[in-house]
């Protein structure tokens, strides 16, 4: 079976000083992967060369048989819009709509039908069903974490990244959230990867990177 | 959910900032379409009502005050002249055509004035009931007269002497409403016409009963020979051109009358209103100017807290276009909500004008008209918002998603 996810030989450097290179990554749908390491590694310019966010220097990436470099800036938006799902290690949202407003409007970014009965499965299932005429910034913590998921899954894509999903929340919302990732992203048939440097997590996953 | 309504709800929810932006804009668009609106009603008033009149024929006085009287009857005649002198006047060659006006009463506050039937049909009155009137004190009204003082045909009432209401009234001669005109846009609304024997009946008396009045009414002649009659003003229509060059000087210069042209008056009128316009406009669109200001800077603002929503937009798949499209909406929605509110601004703001004219000076505005110079302000009001927007849509596009997400 092919690859679902690849990466291959990624160098990313913001001057001359400032460099990473990056192990090779080779995905198939559905498996899970845990990238652990310190601050200042360049987790987050990994996240981003692989969500598409950041250009790399030199090296490949390819999801789903499409490698990024072959698209256009325009089309790399409206694919990544399709096809992968993102998690901030802040949950973010726009302020100015409802959860439900904000998961209707990602649908329509990534240029997707809208649709209620989909955002309702996908919050029943993170139980904030009952939040959705809410505005995000008023729910606490725990639902506001559970939100930016569903966020990422609502338009079930082949990847999910998430970054530090799960480093400002207590052990018990930690296992919570990491778990609800796993099941989520297993529902979906969806290929998940976490960037963290919460060791709390390495027993979750069998599949770990250290950088 | 679509962009549209996320630039609806995002501007919603910055309250203060947009108010302010609106409320700017609303004075500043507001206060540009209602000069605009007021100059047109006052043009087309005044020249609705110059109608066939070249010139003006009356006492030695202002001529601007003449025409002002004679002809809008909204200041108090220079005096009188002698029906008689006046007469000659009419069979000068240049003149096609000359009609005779009386007054200097009123009823509640409206005109009385004495005149021929050619007066009302040269402002093409039709009669909504009724007839013209026949024999003196006769009289029919205009369609606001009518309708302000609710009177109707058979109704009769005293004339009060001078022209604001709470004059001492004439009431050994009560008129008589014989008629009332459909609405003509002109002045013949505002008046109560009636033969100009009424008027001379009605003070020919009074001038034997008592003579203080004859001063007022400059009819010292009249007090003397009684078949010699006296009239406030004539209005004139030429045959040629001609007249413009010749009369005016004659009458001037050969007779104890005083001759003055609406046209060149009103045209001096409106010179000096044009300073005052201007001066206005000036300030409006100094109003309109801050507002875009304030239109920037809002956007400008909201979009350093919304970098990280806009690098969130485009992680979720929203194109460089899209975000620009955001942003230009948040601006061309709140200008043009402003142009909106303006115009209501304006219409509220000109029915109140047109109130308190009718109380002071039983003028009305007649006619909402969409002006061709408020498809410029539209413009304008979108082009403000444009360019309010460029910059922030400008940065919008070249947003550094990557760096914009890790600062967050």
């Amino acid at each position: 079976m092919d690859d679902m996810f690849k990466t291959q030989s990624l160098f990313f450097a913001y001057n001359e000083s400032i460099y990473f290179r990056f192990p090779d990554i080779e995905l198939t749908a559905g498996e899970d992967l845990l990238i652990l390491g310190e601050s200042g590694i360049g987790k987050t310019t990994l996240l981003h060369l692989m969500a598409g966010l950041l250009r790399p220097k030199s090296g490949s990436i390819a999801l789903k048989g499409t490698s990024f470099e072959s698209l256009s800036l325009r089309k790399l938006d409206t694919f990544r819009g399709r096809h992968i799902g993102l998690v901030f290690q802040r949950p973010q949202f726009f302020n100015a709509l409802s959860l439900s407003e904000n998961l209707l409007l990602i649908q329509y970014l990534a240029g997707k039908k809208q649709d209620i009965k989909r955002v309702r499965q996908v919050t029943e299932r993170l139980a904030i069903d009952h939040k959705l005429k809410e505005k995000p910034y008023n729910m606490s913590q725990g639902e506001q974490q559970r939100a930016a998921i569903a966020l990422a899954v609502i338009n079930n894509p082949a990847l999910i990244l998430a970054d530090e999903p799960t480093s400002s929340l207590d052990d018990k919302n930690c296992m919570k959230v990491a778990t609800l990732l796993k099941q989520q992203a297993a529902d979906t048939d969806a290929t998940l990867i976490i960037i963290t440097h919460d060791q709390r997590l390495k027993n979750l996953f069998q599949n770990t990177l250290e950088l | 959910m679509n962009i549209f309504k996320l630039s609806y709800r995002n501007t919603i929810s910055r309250p203060l900032s947009t108010s302010l932006s609106l409320i700017l804009f609303t004075l500043g668009v507001g206060m540009i379409s209602l000069l605009l609106q007021i100059n047109r009603h006052i043009q087309t008033q005044m020249e609705n009502n110059i109608k066939d009149i070249d010139m003006v024929v009356g006492a030695k006085g202002s001529p601007l005050q003449l025409i002002l009287s004679a002809v809008y009857h909204i200041d108090d005649p220079t005096g009188n002249i002698s029906f008689d002198e006046a007469r000659q006047l009419k069979k000068n060659r240049l003149v096609e055509s000359g009609i005779p006006l009386s007054y200097g009463d009123s009823y509640k506050g409206y005109r009385i004035v004495g005149s021929e039937h050619d007066y009302p049909n040269m402002y093409d009155a039709t009669l909504n009931r009724g007839r013209l009137w026949q024999s003196p004190f006769e009289v029919t009204i205009g369609a606001t007269v009518a309708k302000t003082l609710n009177i109707t045909i058979g109704d009769k009432f005293s004339g009060s002497h001078g022209l604001i209401a709470g004059g001492e009234t004439h009431d050994d001669h009560p008129y008589k409403v014989v008629g009332t005109f459909n609405t003509t846009n002109s002045v013949v609304d505002q008046l109560i016409l009636t033969a100009s024997e009424s008027v001379w009946y009605a003070h020919h008396q009074e001038s034997s009963d008592d003579a203080s009045h004859k001063d007022e009414h400059g009819t010292q002649e009249n007090h003397k020979k009684n078949t010699e009659h006296d009239i406030t003003a004539m209005l004139i229509k030429f045959k040629s051109p001609m007249g413009m060059i010749q009369l005016p000087r004659m009458v001037n210069e050969n007779t104890n009358m005083q001759a003055a042209l609406p046209a060149y008056e009103i045209g001096r009128l409106f010179n000096l209103m044009g300073v005052g316009i201007d001066t206005l406009s000036a300030i409006a669109i100094v109003i309109m100017a801050v507002s875009g200001l304030s239109v920037f800077i809002s956007l400008y603002s909201a979009l350093k807290d919304r970098e990280y929503e806009m690098a969130f937009m485009r992680a979720y798949g929203s194109t460089r276009w899209q975000l620009v499209w955001l942003v230009l909406q948040e601006g061309l929605l709140l200008t043009l909500s402003g142009f909106l509110l303006g115009i209501i601004f304006c219409r509220v703001g000109l029915w109140m004008v047109s109130e308190l004219l009718e109380t002071n000076y039983h003028y009305t505005f007649s006619g909402w008209v969409w002006l061709q110079e408020e498809w410029w302000l539209l413009g304008t009001a979108l082009t403000i918002g444009l360019l309010s927007s460029l910059l922030p849509a400008i940065r919008v596009f070249h947003i550094n998603i990557s760096k914009a997400l890790a600062n967050a």
